[in-house]
């Protein structure tokens, strides 16, 4: 990450300077809106570009940042506190509880306060062929509140990003190169404006990545809330190929997210098959043949070196959370590049001072993350600790919400909604581990007293 | 969009929070209006009316003192709370996410110092 052609203690942004970020996701938009409330709090007056060609107002592919649209209990809270409330124009159900399916059985689980409080939403304006926009989209309404505090959006496509003079230079077609003071890259690991950032030659290089199958079905807003209600259906199922699937209840539609290796149509269509699966849809239901879906790419491990003089990227083109809450890391990595940009300087020094700590943070507890994904995928494979977490859920459900350990455990594994280091530690406690053998040994016994009568 | 609303729906009148009561939890108005109100010499004191976007509660999560006033829903009102914990964790690793309280509880000392003021002119 050396040096291009100006010394450390120059950079640093004033008033007049000149910051380009290039996509308007919840990446882009986060740090544009606070490097703008950041600077007005200090007096300086910063001219922000934010490049996004995307109009998140159209229905499908075009508008759409392709993602499950999850917005974690613990980010709904930070952003109402940061002043950021979610309307219900944009939120298209608040959650308050989820399903856990397994072959065994299912058991719904409640948030500990019976609250909505967590948002589904769509990224763009929803799927191919939604008849009504109902709602709006959430990049474009982060973008709007992005533009509300002073950013400029240039409606463009990206084709090149250069240097010039130790500055980092932004190319559109039919304009002439804009140099900036700093340059930001929010374009996500879908996007090949990417690629771009790994030519500027300070040896970025890309996040590894992973495909997920994202699919709408869609039922109506009336058989959406009588089918699946409030809740998140998530499935433990001992398929090959698939490690998580869930069901997202958004307002007319439902998305089906599936993660695994080579997650393909004809997966799909044998994973609604599944007599576990089937249960939760209309007894006539069937997959219609022009679905919206996509195969989006996710991170699975960090980005290399994302950050140079002038240049920073964030998001998941730098780092994020695994499996869950990348919004939430969006948030997180965004606010500390901000923080850096305004209060400490622009150099890859300040980066790697005060914003790297907050991605090695996320990149620490995705060991966990790594960890306790590897012990589900185990666990659904086994019949009689599967037995155990059902029978301690369910005897959970009539206890206080501080004493539903196992609930907890799983609510914030797939809601994303606490660190993984932490759920890790919940399950070593002594009292956890006691509690499921036992719920476990329960489980062997019954099924041998079975097979005796 | 009935189906997009977060936090928790209090019809008219409805307690949220009880003067008197440990708190581990505050509040982020959603929709609607509440009044904060607190007893003095067995009479309710309205103190203040707070709408969407205003955060109440806020007192009882910086100290480890009980609820110093009781808020209702004034005709139906929809709130989100935030844990005590997931704030403070927030605050800790992120100084700056406390600004926004700071400066509500500023203008709230700045608007308490002017009823004073007019308190004092009255004597």
């Amino acid at each position: 990450m050396q040096a291009r052609g100006a010394e450390d203690k120059r950079l640093k942004l004033d008033s007049g300077s000149h910051v380009g970020v290039v996509g308007g996701g919840p990446a882009g938009s986060f740090f544009s809106y606070f490097l703008l409330r950041f600077a007005q709090r200090v007096d300086m007056d910063i001219h922000l570009d934010i490049y996004e060609s995307r109009n998140f107002s159209v229905p499908g592919p075009a508008g759409c940042n392709m993602c499950a649209g999850v917005i974690s209990e613990s980010l709904v809270q930070i952003l109402a506190v940061e002043g950021i409330n979610l309307p219900p124009e944009v939120v298209q159900r608040g959650i308050n509880s989820y399903v856990l399916h397994m072959e065994m059985g299912s058991t719904i689980i409640y948030t500990p306060l019976d609250e909505m409080r967590i948002a589904t939403v769509y990224r763009g304006s929803g799927p191919r062929g939604v008849q009504q926009l109902k709602w709006s989209s959430f990049d474009g309404y982060l973008l709007e509140l992005a533009v509300a505090n002073g950013a400029n959006l240039v409606r463009s496509r990206v084709s090149g990003i250069t240097w010039n003079g130790g500055k980092p230079e932004v190319q559109i077609k039919g304009k002439p190169p804009q140099a900036y003071d700093l340059l930001v890259g929010a374009v996500g690991v879908n996007s090949p404006s990417l690629g771009l950032f790994e030519k500027l030659d300070f040896q970025y290089q890309q996040p590894k990545v992973r495909r997920t199958f994202i699919t709408e079905l869609e039922f109506g807003v009336d058989l959406v809330r009588t089918q699946f209600g409030n809740s998140m259906h998530v499935f433990l199922l001992n398929l090959p190929k698939l490690d998580f699937a869930s069901l997202i209840p958004k307002g007319d539609y439902v998305t089906l997210c599936l993660i695994g290796t080579d997650i393909d149509r004809k997966f799909v269509e044998s994973f609604l098959d599944h007599p576990v699966v089937k249960e939760c849809f209309p007894a006539d239901w069937a997959l219609a043949p022009d679905a919206c879906h996509c195969s989006p790419k996710f991170s699975t491990a960090d980005a290399l070196h994302p950050f140079a003089d002038r240049v920073i990227l964030i998001g998941d083109s730098g780092v994020t959370r695994f499996n869950k809450d990348g919004i939430g890391a969006a948030y997180r990595t965004a606010k500390a590049a901000a923080m850096t940009a305004i209060f400490e300087g622009i150099s890859a020094k300040d980066f790697q001072k005060h914003y790297w700590p907050a991605c090695r943070a996320i990149s620490h507890d995705n060991r966990f993350g790594k960890l306790i994904f590897a012990g589900a995928r185990l666990i659904k494979k086994m019949r009689y600790p599967l037995y155990g977490v059902l029978r301690m859920v369910k005897k959970e459900q009539q206890r206080l919400a501080s004493q539903r350990q196992m609930s907890m455990v799983l609510w914030d594994m797939f809601t994303g909604s606490a660190r993984y280091r932490d759920i890790f530690f919940r399950t070593l406690h002594p009292y956890f581990l006691a509690r499921f053998l036992i719920e476990m040994v329960l489980a062997i016994f019954l099924a041998s007293r079975r097979d005796t009568n | 969009m009935e189906t997009g609303r977060l936090g928790k729906t209090y019809p008219d009148r409805e307690v949220i929070v009880r003067e008197g009561e440990v708190g581990d939890c505050m509040f982020v108005i959603q929709a609607g209006h509440v009044e904060v109100t607190r007893r003095v010499d067995d009479r309710e004191i309205r103190i203040a009316v707070l709408e969407a976007g205003d955060v109440f509660g806020e007192m009882a999560l910086f100290g480890q003192e009980t609820r110093s006033a009781t808020v209702r829903a004034l005709g139906e009102a929809r709130v989100l709370s935030i844990d005590k914990r997931e704030f403070l964790r927030g605050v800790h690793k992120d100084p700056s996410l406390a600004f926004r309280i700071l400066q509500r509880m500023s203008q709230r000392i700045r608007d308490l110092d002017a009823e004073v003021a007019r308190l004092k002119a009255r004597d």
